[in-house]
């Protein structure tokens, strides 16, 4: 039973960090309608420029997660600038080949500059790990304060989008892009600052998934991204909420399957609930039906 | 004045074949006179296995119009199946070519399967649902391959999803399916020849589907799902039958793949959704629903990696860029019309006369 627990909050842990990835796939669906393929290499970028920060250069750690959300921010306006912008209006597919090619340049890019070795990324977490029923329960620094800040971004971003101009200014484009620009709205800025909040928590979920699982690589992010897009499809792609709740399912499906079922098919078991929940629900568990029109 | 009768389907689609078979020639010449490099000889089937699988998956995206990232786990079934079947054989058939010829119809009749059980419930979904579902099909395929164990003794098969002891086989028994390591030894039956007659194979298949009864319904599947259903096309059979018809001849190229190395092992190199996002990029590079484009792009961009060689540790950060730039440049609005000015400036009276001579 402890052990179920525990498991279950490393879970809920983990899911927090795809519930951030996810937020960054599911905001930019929701206004840009495309599937951003390079986002979860925001991610790695994001580790390597706190382990640049940290380990290379001795700042602290606190520092280093702010220069790393500050590149990442800006790097995701100016993919945005450089390859999608161009293309509005394109394809879809065409959208997404540019995607994986964004992808690729980012992984070689670190390629180039960290080489293929596996580097060790030191925790920016220091808080000491929390014994609970009598060391029964152990929690790790990282564990808590991953889902904390899981939990105080979610609110963060919820009343942003609620209340500030240009939250409110973001759902008028995922609702409507044409009619949001007739209302004076500018598209175009929304769409780079939905790119920028996405950057800058993929850089944080980078952060905070390397301190947790310190191996980094310019590969890193692309597994933590597909399953973060598996989130924000399993929760509904374009639905905050339902990104949300799907990272945070995945995490504990994930978890729980490595820890009763088997640690080589948890990915497996994964992918078998997104495809189950698909079936059942086309659009995800909180993703709008889309009425055909003749 | 024969050439003349031909329609310009016929036309275009001859001219297909010729060049799979001009590009053959060429480099049989090129081989024999000591030209061709053992790089580039080495990467002759794997060439061959990604023009099959691109043009399989064109008939899917292009034809069929349905987004499918899942396009390396029918590869996947098919390279396992039929390595499994020749390991197997490879005493009691000494053949290699009948051996072949038999592992190639179980790769490809086990892919179609697949295709088949894995269309049923991925074609009722739409867009991007059907793509991340198809993804996850063949994310599964590669994790669920991973932990097969399967063995033989004078008992017969043991199969365990734990590890090569739990099958609990007789000591003088042979590990066919090795979990993680996958399959070794299988006979190097695939060849340059062979993997061109099953490009033409797959050429002649789906092209004689684009342009028959079928091919039109799918298409118009494609172009207009309510208006195709009214007028009496049985939507999920088509959509169904062109994903089977896709995944068969994927389950070819990993027949081909796998006959190529005495080591098959699902790693996310070859069979994860790197390798459909890869022949993904060839399809849409050459042009969606293009034939004779997705061959050529699969050339090309197999082939830059290798000619960009003297980039050393740019190469691949050179292929994303020209990747990138390609797609702006194609797809972009503004590259669209720069495009428009470039060739009415500079080509317009060749252009125009080409036109009428069509």
């Amino acid at each position: 039973m402890m052990g179920f627990i525990s498991y279950l909050v490393n879970g809920i842990s983990l899911g927090s960090v795809y519930a951030l990835i996810a937020l960054g796939y599911t905001m930019v669906y929701g206004i840009a309608k495309m599937l951003n393929f390079a986002h979860g290499d925001v991610i790695m970028i994001g580790g390597f420029v706190t382990f640049t920060a940290v380990s290379g250069m001795g700042l602290p750690p606190i520092l280093g997660v702010l220069i790393s959300v500050a590149v990442c921010t800006v790097l995701g306006m100016v993919i945005e600038r450089i390859a999608y912008k161009p293309l509005r209006g394109a394809s879809k597919l065409a959208v997404l080949i540019t995607a994986i090619g964004v992808s690729y340049f980012l992984q070689n890019i670190a390629l180039l500059i960290y080489g293929s070795n596996t580097k060790s990324f030191t925790s920016v977490v220091a808080i000491e790990p929390l014994s609970l029923a009598d060391g029964a329960i152990i929690l790790s620094g990282e564990t808590i304060v991953t889902i904390l800040a899981c939990i105080v971004i979610m609110i963060a971003l919820t009343s942003f989008i609620k209340y500030s101009k240009s939250g409110r200014a973001m759902l008028a484009v995922s609702e409507d892009s044409g009619a949001a620009q007739l209302m004076g709205v500018n598209v175009n800025a929304t769409i780079a600052l939905t790119f920028a909040i996405g950057s800058a928590l993929a850089a944080i979920a980078g952060v905070l998934l390397c301190s947790s699982y310190p191996a980094l690589t310019p590969y890193t992010g692309a597994m933590p991204g597909i399953k973060a897009f598996v989130a924000a499809v399993f929760g509904g792609i374009g639905s905050i909420p339902g990104a949300f709740i799907g990272g945070i399912l995945l995490g504990v499906i994930e978890i729980l399957g490595k820890a009763y079922i088997s640690s080589q098919l948890a990915d497996a078991i994964v992918f078998a609930v997104l495809i189950i929940v698909l079936l059942v629900k086309p659009t995800g568990l909180l993703g709008k039906q889309i009425q055909e029109k003749v | 004045m024969k050439m003349k009768a031909l329609s310009k389907n016929t036309k275009s689609n001859l001219i297909t074949y010729g060049m799979v078979i001009l590009a053959y020639v060429v480099m049989e010449i090129l081989t024999r006179a000591g030209m061709v490099s053992s790089l580039l000889q080495g990467l002759l089937v794997p060439l061959c296995t990604y023009v099959i699988l691109a043009v399989s998956l064109n008939l899917v995206v292009g034809i069929s119009g349905e987004l499918s990232l899942g396009h390396a786990g029918f590869m996947c079934v098919g390279a396992f199946a039929s390595a499994f079947f020749s390991n197997y054989t490879k005493e009691a058939i000494t053949v290699s070519g009948l051996r072949f010829f038999l592992a190639l119809l179980i790769g490809a009749a086990v892919a179609a399967l697949f295709g088949f059980l894995i269309g049923i419930p991925v074609l009722r979904l739409r867009g991007d649902y059907l793509a991340i579902v198809t993804l996850a099909f063949g994310e599964i395929i590669k994790n669920v391959i991973n932990v097969i164990f399967l063995g033989h003794d004078s008992k017969g098969f043991h199969i365990s999803f734990k590890d090569a002891f739990s099958m609990n086989m007789e000591p003088d028994g042979e590990v066919l399916i090795n979990g993680p390591q996958g399959i070794t030894g299988t006979p190097h039956d695939s060849s340059f020849l062979i993997g061109i007659i099953l490009i033409l194979i797959t050429l002649f298949i789906v092209i004689n589907m684009v342009n028959s009864r079928t091919g039109r319904a799918i298409m118009a599947i494609r172009d207009n799902r309510i208006a195709a259903e009214s007028v009496g096309i049985h939507i999920t059979k088509y959509k169904l039958l062109a994903f089977t018809v896709s995944a068969s001849l994927a389950g070819v190229a990993g027949v081909l793949y796998a006959h190529n190395l005495s080591t098959l092992a699902a790693q996310p190199k070859n069979f994860g959704y790197n390798m459909s996002i890869m022949i993904l990029v060839f399809v849409v590079l050459g042009g969606i629903g293009n034939i004779r484009g997705s061959i050529i792009a699969a050339v090309v961009l197999t082939l830059l990696p290798e000619l960009l060689r003297s980039l050393n540790d740019y190469r691949m950060l050179m292929y994303a860029i020209v990747l990138i730039a390609t797609m702006i440049f194609t797809s972009s609005p503004g590259g669209q019309a720069f495009r428009e000015r470039y060739s009415l400036k500079v080509l317009f009276g060749q252009k125009k006369q080409e036109k009428e001579a069509e």
